[in-house]
């Protein structure tokens, strides 16, 4: 691992930046495309539930939920991989 | 002594919860042993209420830092959970669920934008905010924008959206004081009022963090409690959340037997019909404003200060960002009961084969039942028989939306201890939300404006004195205008959503994620997007056309973009910030090392 802390530093905020991107496509999916379509997917059920109604009722949260913590621990990854970790 | 309260944490909250529960048992028992419903609910809500003043009270500071941010040393978890009651107001506690009852599908736009916003927190604001290391949002964009003008115009925006969501935790409190305490609600807003003042007027930061962790014990327990007893005793399951998927069907199949959507013959005013679907969502229109709804709420809550200043207390970045985590699953636990909170009552009323289902049965037999006497008595609901059949039709029920969490456990039958304890959650949901707006207004007032605007010199005595005497003084002010009524609780909430994210998102986010943004071009940002966004308000609000059903609930989807488009446009326009700035948002993005404000 040669390379100057500004170099490090520079890798360390495009990972940083790309799993930001990745984050942010997954949570648009989950809050705005998916309740959008709604109608289309209450024609499916599941564990008893209409599928678009699931989704804005508890899917969707889930996902939030779970999002967070993966970034998180994806975050942290990049961080002591950088060096700059706590 | 401030060190080993933080290390005995687990201890203090785990007496604290087993307190709580052991007071819950006594009034239990004391129901049993014939005290009147009236006193239980007295009791409840004054109880916990001596409980947070007198957390309050023992969090006194005359220390800056821990006044500001809490001395930076709230553990992740328990940050979770104040961000969480600050969080949850006394809308998302008392008017979520009965609005799901009420609205069906297009409402569970709130339930979504209240939760995505979080990724959104966690993504771009939190952990760089708290390595920013201010003690408020206009302190962000005060340093890094540079100048007064740059401050002052956050603060403005701040104080106008706080300031509109405070009125309406105001009003709950009253309205939940009022009728707890049995005194009228101009004077339960005051009650209501000094409680709050109580807990974070002495210890500032510190202060609210401690209070606003024992206030969500109470809420979380109280919103509970009563879905899960209500569930096992009409045999729901034993976990509703996983279970009520057939209600929800079976509600669609109900819907057409009991004429939903029928008129009703004559309005009461206040009160209202059912009269919208459970879930039909009808694609298209229906979507559009899911989705705009959502957008405003998600943006509204990344830019919201009183959120965002939680995140200043923690030790660390990384203890800022699981502090996010956290705080979203405990907010989580909340939001997913309150639809199904709203299937289940909704579906125990409408099924003719419930005992509990009123839709359908005579009007004489009805009028029995002592949850419709007792609710009818206080003007909330209401029985009138429109075609005069004897029968009650569900066009002839009429109801207030805000008390389908309180009326939940008697319309089930639960004992009238869990009401009790329902009132002192709601109760909860409102102090600690209004405690943090208070705060942040009152914080932003005296350190921004007062300390780095008007007195940079005045010592740190006089600025803890000066952000105590804001405090009170807004305190009051905000209780005055609650007196007044002059708009109903959710409105105000997703008003106060609407003018933080038309003024501070983008300024905000593209502080960090944009090194060209400028001052010119933030200031241009805040004041475009606010006035744009305030100026469609006024436009609808005194009668002009609605563009793409862009209502009052969601003008942000207005101001935001005039935001963005301003920011950039100015900022391409005027010069690059200097080589400290950048170097400044370099350093923000780092993870490691000191912050970069030190020592106000």
């Amino acid at each position: 691992m040669a390379g100057s802390t500004s170099e490090k530093l520079q890798v360390h905020w495009a990972k940083t930046r790309n799993l930001t991107w990745l984050v942010l496509v997954i949570w648009a999916v989950f809050s705005l495309v998916i309740p959008g379509f709604a109608k289309e997917l209450n024609s499916m059920t599941f564990i008893g539930f209409p599928l678009g109604f699931y989704f804005c009722a508890q899917g969707s949260l889930i996902v939030f939920v779970l999002l967070i913590f993966f970034q998180n621990w994806k975050q942290d990854a990049i961080d002591d991989e950088a060096g700059v970790g706590e | 002594m401030q060190g080993k309260f933080v290390d005995n944490l687990p201890k203090v909250y785990g007496l604290y919860t087993g307190g709580f529960v052991l007071f819950i048992i006594l009034m239990a028992v004391l129901e049993q042993m014939g005290m009147s419903a009236a006193n239980i609910g007295i009791l409840f809500v004054a109880f916990t209420i001596v409980i947070y003043a007198l957390i309050g009270w023992l969090s006194r500071t005359m220390e800056v830092e821990a006044y500001y941010v809490a001395g930076r040393e709230v553990p992740a978890v328990y940050n979770g959970m104040a961000t969480a009651a600050d969080w949850m107001s006394g809308a998302s506690f008392v008017a979520l669920a009965g609005g799901i009852y009420f609205g069906g599908y297009p409402y569970l736009g709130f339930i979504v934008g209240w939760t995505g916003g979080y990724v959104l927190v966690n993504a771009l604001m939190a952990p760089y905010l708290r390595k920013f290391g201010c003690y408020t949002v206009p302190d962000f964009i005060g340093t890094r924008y540079g100048g007064n003008l740059a401050r002052f115009c956050a603060v403005v925006i701040l104080v106008v959206a706080s300031f509109t969501y405070v009125t309406a935790q105001i009003n709950a409190t009253g309205t939940i004081a009022a009728r707890a305490l049995q005194i009228p609600f101009e004077v339960g807003v005051w009650v209501g009022l000094l409680g709050i003042l109580f807990c974070s007027m002495l210890g500032g930061m510190r202060a609210v963090t401690w209070t606003q962790v024992a206030q969500y014990i109470v809420l979380i327990i109280a919103y509970l409690v009563p879905v899960i007893w209500m569930s096992n005793k009409q045999g729901f399951g034993l976990i509703p959340h996983f279970s009520y998927g057939e209600a929800v069907q079976r509600i669609q199949e109900l819907e057409p037997a009991v004429k939903l959507g029928l008129k009703a013959a004559s309005n009461v005013p206040g009160l209202a019909i059912l009269t919208n679907p459970h879930n039909a969502p009808g694609g298209g229109a229906d979507s559009w404003k899911f989705i705009t709804l959502a957008i405003c709420m998600m943006a509204g809550t990344a830019s919201l200060p009183h959120i965002l200043m939680r995140y200043f207390t923690t030790p660390s970045v990384r203890q800022a960002r699981k502090s996010v985590a956290y705080s979203l699953f405990f907010i989580f636990l909340l939001y997913f009961t309150a639809p199904a909170l709203a299937t289940l009552t909704k579906l125990q009323l409408l099924d003719p084969t419930l005992a509990t289902s009123i839709i359908g049965k005579s009007i004489a037999e009805v009028g029995n039942l002592s949850w419709i006497q007792n609710w009818s008595s206080v003007g909330m609901l209401k029985i009138v028989d429109g075609n005069a059949d004897g029968i009650l039709q569900l066009n002839e029920f009429f109801m207030r939306a805000d008390i389908v969490v309180l009326a939940t456990p008697e319309i089930a039958g639960l004992p009238y201890v869990i009401s009790g304890l329902v009132a002192a959650g709601g109760m909860a949901a409102a102090m600690s939300t209004a405690d943090g707006l208070l705060l942040a207004i009152a914080n932003a007032l005296s350190h921004d404006l007062y300390y780095k605007i008007i007195d940079p010199k005045a010592d740190t005595k006089l600025r803890l004195v000066v952000a105590r005497v804001l405090l009170i003084g807004i305190g009051a002010l905000a209780a005055f205008v609650a007196s007044m009524k002059l708009t109903g609780i959710l409105g105000a909430v997703a008003w106060a959503f609407c003018f933080a994210c038309s003024g501070l998102f983008f300024p905000l986010v593209l502080g960090i994620w944009w090194k060209r943004a400028n001052r010119a071009g933030a200031i241009a940002g805040m004041v475009c997007g606010f006035v744009a966004g305030a100026a469609y308000l006024w436009y609808i609000r005194t009668g002009g056309d609605v563009w793409w059903v862009i209502d009052h609930l969601r003008f942000g989807i207005v101001g935001m973009p005039v935001s963005l488009i301003a920011m950039v446009v100015v900022s391409l326009m005027t010069a690059e910030p200097d080589a400290e700035t950048q170097a400044m948002v370099d350093e923000v993005r780092n993870p490691s090392g000191d912050t970069i404000l030190k020592g106000h």
